[in-house]
């Protein structure tokens, strides 16, 4: 397919998922302050860190407030992160190829943009209702993207877009919620907060699926699930696993091998989650465990780039395929 | 709905005769407006607004903020066409498609008709659109003009006449197949009995035209539709007709010149092209052949293109033929070319370039429309009997100061057709454009067309950069 479809495919995912992310984390913090007793101070700063705005979000609008991080979040265009930036930039790239894409799927885009942009300004009325229209029409995106395209090369590279930036999202909610709740590698062990912990999971809506594994609430359990768990869809490990799948079924490489440096890394990062403990990562520091994860799951989308979307020159082309 | 409030007025209605009865192929569809409930229709025109705008069926409005889309003004009420209006017009468009085509390769060969003293020479040479680089090029089966759209209209008497030929990128034809299927959605019933001719098909037969004009020895052609992006007016149709044909829609930045084939930029490496269907103008396709400025084009496609190895359509240079002064000489092309009688006529035309037109034009800007040669869209127009004299005034300047850049015609008086107007029915002018595909083989006509209604109560510009919206038109198989 055209690279430059290819590429468009790639972040229509990642888009509708980052706007999907940022809609569940807003909801549920939302909850979390009505739960917290009326004298603790209201924490909306880490919503703005696990998108990684701060700089941005502190020049324009300085404290975080609820109002403020609600703006900035939701309807904000200056901030390319924000829900409705998210979906126009989903919608521009839905609609540079349409002939790629099925009707429904695009019928779907426009629809969610047009809502979108219609209710993010009143979201702070009735959040709740927003939010969940948002989570339900990335849903139904993914449900629509299976039943009518083809699974072939333009499919995987939309999968292959939602999985990247789901692994991205889920380390950084774990990544920040830890650090707040656990800022020192010693105060595992003691006493915990139960309805923070549930929001974390929530976060990720990881709650019910974790309670089946562990039960009982504990911060390491937590970090284990989110991070290595092999079959909860939003685990970063899991999210890994399958978009390597994905890589390979569009190269055509073998599992196993690589031909391209996006295969090498993915496939890099994948196992060092493959044969890790939860033990050690927390003995050596969770939060630097994040940051380098985060840091190479951004090397692996530069080189998926430039394996499969960058205009080649002419001249010494033949890279990444034939 | 109550029909007996309709005026048609001093005008041809397309729908209702004068004296209030419907015109025999409008029978059944008047009777079901007329017998829906009050509201009905209003709400029916609602919900197919809702549809389009949900399916993103845009165009993008330029010198408004940038990127606005609007949808494009849509009335449910369809215009028909009986079977035997339709005859004339299928026979005059294939006649006359056929004469441009070859006016246009003699113009780029031998120049018969210039030196025979049919056609002007100085008017030809003068043209903007006669494009140096293309004499000499010769497009495969000879076919230079393979999608056009020849614009029509029907006079105060009934009368049809050819208005403007656009043998460029004509675009609309998205509009004719998406409000098709708004209507059958509206309209089941009344579609059933009248036998509407289908257009559905339109996107293969464009495919396999298209595929008609690959270099010998391919056995499975590549096409791609070429498209400036998305920023373009006419983007939601390119995306469109590529979707429909199930072809890739490329922007210039997606082709290179590779070993002397024209290929696309593809996951998989470089992939050879051999048709393309390129909605982007002459001057933007090829940095070295025209403007150096373009980046929508691709460098060095032209030279692919006289190689043989790549196919165009339509065919670099067509747009000397759609010149309005240019449209003048259609009669004696026809005459020259075909030895035959024009079926469907032009609207008589003066060609300011000629010293005693001009003078007639000059004295009578008060009764004409004045239309500069290369314009489109409704641009550069002067409605003389609807203009201040200040403006006339302006226009009289323009044509002295450079006689070749206009035309003048009569002010027709339009025909109209009934749309909703606040829940009332009342009659807007309307214009027809049918498309005509021409690859190996006769010309093909699509049976329907983008009927274009000037939207605002007295007005008669249908284009709609100028607020003009759209109808369906029906064609019926038999009268």
């Amino acid at each position: 397919m055209l690279s430059r479809a290819a590429e468009s495919i790639y972040w229509l995912h990642r888009y509708i998922e980052r706007a999907e992310n940022v809609a569940r984390f807003i909801d549920v913090n939302l909850h979390l302050m009505l739960d917290l007793s009326p004298d603790s101070p209201e924490q909306w700063q880490p919503l703005v860190n696990i998108t990684d705005d701060r700089h941005d979000f502190a020049k324009r609008y300085g404290t975080a407030t609820k109002e403020n991080v609600f703006t900035f979040l939701t309807h904000d265009t200056a901030n390319p992160n924000s829900i409705l930036s998210c979906l126009q930039a989903a919608r521009d790239n839905a609609r540079s190829m349409r002939e790629i894409i099925s009707s429904d799927m695009w019928e779907h885009v426009n629809k969610f943009y047009l809502m979108v942009r219609r209710a993010a300004r009143q979201a702070q009325d009735t959040p709740h209702d927003f939010f969940t229209d948002v989570k339900n029409a990335s849903y139904l995106f993914v449900g629509i993207t299976d039943a009518t395209m083809s699974h072939g090369e333009g499919w995987h590279f939309g999968r292959l877009g939602r999985l990247i930036e789901r692994a991205d999202k889920t380390s950084r909610i774990l990544d920040v919620k830890y650090f707040l709740l656990l800022p020192q590698a010693s105060d595992v062990g003691s006493p915990v907060d139960d309805i923070q912990w549930a929001a974390v999971l929530k976060s990720a809506s990881a709650l019910e699926m974790y309670r089946q594994r562990f039960g009982r609430i504990t911060p390491v359990s937590v970090a284990d699930f989110l991070l290595l768990d092999r079959e909860f869809p939003r685990a970063m490990h899991y999210c890994l696993v399958e978009a390597e799948t994905s890589l390979h079924l569009i190269s055509g490489t073998p599992m196993g091998s690589f031909r391209d440096e996006a295969e090498q890394r993915l496939g890099r990062l994948r196992s060092e989650l493959d044969y890790a403990a939860i033990q050690e990562i927390i003995g050596v520091g969770l939060h630097e465990f994040l940051d380098r994860f985060q840091f190479k799951l951004n090397q692996v989308d530069d080189e998926i780039s430039n394996t499969f979307f960058a205009m080649r020159p002419v001249s010494g082309q033949r890279r990444g395929g034939v | 709905m109550n029909l007996a409030a309709y005026d048609t007025g001093p005008f041809y209605d397309e729908l209702i005769r004068q004296d209030g009865q419907a015109r025999p192929g409008a029978a059944p569809l008047l009777e079901r407006v007329t017998s829906l409930p009050e509201g009905e229709l209003v709400r029916r025109q609602q919900a197919a607004e809702r549809d389009l705008l949900n399916l993103g069926i845009t165009f993008t409005v330029y010198g408004d903020e940038a990127g606005t889309e609007r949808i494009f003004p849509f009335d449910i009420l369809p215009r028909i066409v009986g079977a035997a209006d339709w005859a004339i017009i299928e026979d005059g468009l294939k006649q006359r498609i056929q004469a441009l085509n070859l006016f246009i390769d003699d113009i780029y060969h031998a120049q018969r008709i210039l030196k025979d003293g049919v056609v002007p020479e100085e008017l030809i040479l003068s043209a903007r659109n006669f494009l140096q680089p293309c004499v000499g090029l010769n497009p495969p089966q000879g076919i230079w003009c393979h999608i056009s759209g020849i614009d029509l209209v029907r006079d105060g008497d009934g009368q049809l006449y050819v208005l403007e030929d656009n043998l460029r990128c004509p675009s609309g034809v998205s509009y004719v197949l998406e409000n098709r299927q708004v209507l059958k959605r509206t309209f089941p019933q009344v579609f059933e009995v009248s036998q509407v001719r289908p257009v559905d098909d339109y996107p293969s037969r464009l495919l396999d035209m298209l595929q008609s004009l690959a270099p010998a020895g391919v056995p499975n052609p590549t096409v791609v539709v070429l498209t400036p992006g998305i920023y373009n007016s006419a983007y939601f149709e390119h995306a469109f007709l590529a979707q429909k044909m199930g072809v890739e829609l490329v922007e210039g930045r997606d082709l290179a010149v590779v070993d002397n084939l024209l290929m696309m930029r593809t996951t998989k490496g470089f992939q050879r092209v051999d048709v393309i269907y390129r909605r982007i103008d002459d001057d933007f396709l090829d940095p070295l052949t025209f403007r150096p400025d373009s980046y929508l084009g691709v460098p060095g496609l032209m030279q692919v293109y006289k190689a043989g190895r790549v196919a165009l359509a339509n065919a670099p240079g067509t747009g000397v033929a759609d010149d309005k002064a240019v449209y003048a000489y259609v009669p004696q092309m026809i005459d020259y070319y075909l030895g035959e009688d024009m079926v469907l006529p032009n609207v008589p035309t003066y060609v300011c370039w000629e010293d005693k037109q001009r003078r007639y034009v000059l004295e009578h800007l008060d009764e004409l429309v004045v239309k500069a040669v290369n314009e489109s869209g409704g641009y550069g127009m002067l409605i003389g009997p609807h203009a201040s004299a200040a403006e006339r005034k302006t226009f009289a300047e323009a044509i002295e100061a450079d006689p070749r850049n206009y035309i003048a015609q009569p002010t027709l008086s339009l025909s109209r057709a009934p749309v909703i107007v606040d829940g009332a029915l009342e009659g807007r002018h309307v214009d027809l454009r049918p498309y005509i595909l021409y690859g190996a083989g006769r010309p093909y006509v699509l049976p329907g067309g983008l009927t274009r209604v000037a939207l605002q109560k007295g007005s008669l510009v249908v284009n709609s950069s100028q607020g003009g919206g759209s109808k369906d038109t029906w064609v019926l198989a038999r009268d």
